[in-house]
């Protein structure tokens, strides 16, 4: 199952050293990832791959809400399907 | 290979635009039920549903917190009650709409459509059992909607059935008076149902439906509303083109939520319902959208131009996006659910008899409308008989969700809370149609051809 990471707040040092090491824990792969500073703000979009991962997408959210919460970021984990299907036909 | 754009656009839609699936309806039929014994079949009834639906719930959440994308609301329908329970020997269904509302209870749904008869040309014995429990019925549960299809393209319009409504529609009121006669939000009265709506408060199980099925209603009036935002000053072919687009966005996410509810559960996949549906929460209106357009008011002369314009474009970008369309699949205009409908008929700008003509254009009536306590039986019973006419003769589903507030009068208005909103009390026309209804009979089926 592929899932969508997606990373909005204030930048800071170590985000994707903290969202990467969590997935990599988890034995999560990730596959592509996207980020720039907008205003100031941290905007990343990550794609990464669960076939091989030890959790679920409910606890892989559960650990990234927490995670995001302590640096003050919001962090959402979704399946890819979602925007796969609304944007390609 | 998603682009950075598009995951941005789809997370927007869901967090500031109110982009929702608004049910996740499991269809279930009842026909194997029937049981000379009342307490019997609502043993077996209540048995049913709460085994096929007992997943629902649960599926529904999950899907939600794995797609990240808000499911309002899982409901059930059921086979019309007055087909399901006629062998049943009593002279009261009420027993069995407790019996549905534990059901719902018990799974967790909110709703459960169903509590119907099926009268667009005449009354079985199970049929008028069911009419005459209705006002009891929905005064005693809290969760069961009612709905009675008394007209229909091929057969006419039922009057004597019409006449009958009016009086059930104020016994509910009654019965319901001290919760401002929330009882009538539960109950609808159509020309041409559809056996496949997942929306409530008309959803039942068609008889030509399967055994159970995953009916699902997307939603997305803020969505579109902000998608022609982006085109303001643009003639109304681009307008119409930009609602066809997002149409197709917001019905690909139903689509893909039907497909993964109806492979979790294990029931079959039936249709997606394309219609727009209004929740109160500002930014979440049908008005809105025909305001954006450019009408100083809903309501305003261009009103039922703009409704069309929206209703069509949002079909045919709907289509595509889904392999089976089917349920109302029209935008709709509750008044009491849309804060810019009620902001309309505050100023004066829309009127009854306004929102008759835009039902001409759009699914599906005259719904969730206050209306004076002191309005008679046989003037409800007339408005019910326009709106059947209006469905009848431009074959389409055509409803009316009426309700006479006790002791309210224009000016007041009444509050129901959470999806049912609030609604200010509308004018009716005082003149009697009471010879008219009296008559009774039917009203024949009406030509097909030379359509002028």
């Amino acid at each position: 199952m592929k899932i969508v990471i997606s990373v909005l707040g204030r930048d800071r040092v170590g985000i994707i050293a903290m969202v990467s090491t969590v997935l990599a824990e988890n034995g999560v792969n990730i596959l592509n990832l996207d980020q720039t500073i907008l205003d100031g703000f941290f905007n990343m979009i990550m794609t990464a791959d669960m076939t091989q991962a030890k959790i679920s997408l409910k606890d892989l959210q559960e650990i990234l809400r927490g995670k995001g919460e302590t640096f003050g970021l919001e962090i959402r984990a979704q399946h890819a399907d979602i925007f796969q299907v609304m944007h390609r036909v | 290979m998603i682009e950075l754009q598009d995951i941005l656009e789809t997370n927007r839609m869901i967090k500031e635009q109110n982009l929702d699936v608004r049910t996740i309806t499991m269809g279930i039929s009842l026909r194997d039920c029937a049981d000379p014994e009342l307490e019997a079949f609502c043993r077996k009834i209540y048995e049913k549903i709460t085994r096929t639906a007992e997943n629902l719930v649960k599926v529904g959440e999950d899907i939600e917190a794995e797609y990240g994308i808000p499911i309002i609301n899982k409901r059930i329908s059921v086979t019309p009650i007055a087909i399901a329970a006629e062998a049943c020997r009593t002279d009261s269904y009420v027993a069995v709409a407790e019996a549905l509302d534990r059901a719902a209870k018990n799974v967790g749904v909110n709703f459960i459509g169903g509590f119907s008869a099926l009268v667009q040309k005449g009354f079985t014995k199970g049929d008028l059992v069911l009419l005459d429990s209705i006002p009891e019925a929905l005064a005693r549960t809290e969760r069961v909607c009612s709905s009675v299809n008394l007209a229909s393209t091929s057969s006419g319009i039922n009057m004597d059935c019409v006449a009958r409504m009016g009086e059930i529609v104020k016994q509910t009121a009654h019965l319901t008076k001290d919760r401002d006669a929330i009882g009538c939000a539960k109950l609808v009265i159509f020309a041409n149902a559809v056996e496949d709506n997942p929306f409530m408060a008309g959803a039942f199980h068609g008889v030509g439906e399967a055994e159970a099925c995953i009916n699902v209603g997307v939603s997305g009036p803020g969505v579109v509303m902000r998608a022609i935002e982006q085109v303001r000053g643009a003639d109304l072919g681009v307008v119409a083109e930009t609602i066809k687009k997002t149409a197709f966005k917001i019905t690909r996410v139903g689509q893909l939520v039907a497909q993964e509810a109806s492979r979790r559960l294990n029931v079959p996949f039936g249709i997606v319902d394309l219609s727009l549906a209004p929740t109160p929460a500002i930014g979440d209106s049908v008005a809105a959208i025909l305001e954006e357009m450019g009408l100083e008011s809903t309501g305003a002369p261009g009103t039922t131009a703009a409704l069309a314009l929206l209703n069509d474009a949002v079909k045919k970008g709907g289509l595509m996006a889904s392999s089976h369309v089917g349920g109302l699949s029209g935008a709709f205009i509750p008044v009491s659910e849309d804060a810019g409908m009620i902001a309309a008929v505050e100023r004066g700008a829309l009127t009854l008899e306004k929102l008759e003509a835009m039902t001409c254009v759009c699914s599906v009536g005259l719904d969730m409308i206050a209306v004076p306590g002191d309005t008679s039986a046989a003037t409800i019973s007339a408005i019910i008989a326009d709106e059947a006419a209006i469905g009848v003769i431009n074959n389409k589903t055509t409803a009316v969700r009426l309700i006479p507030v006790p002791g309210k009068k224009v000016g007041d208005s009444v509050v129901f809370g959470g999806l049912l909103g609030h609604a200010p009390v509308m004018a009716v026309n005082k003149f009697r149609p009471d010879v008219f209804i009296a008559r009774g009979g039917r009203i024949p089926a009406p030509i097909r051809s030379l359509t002028n």
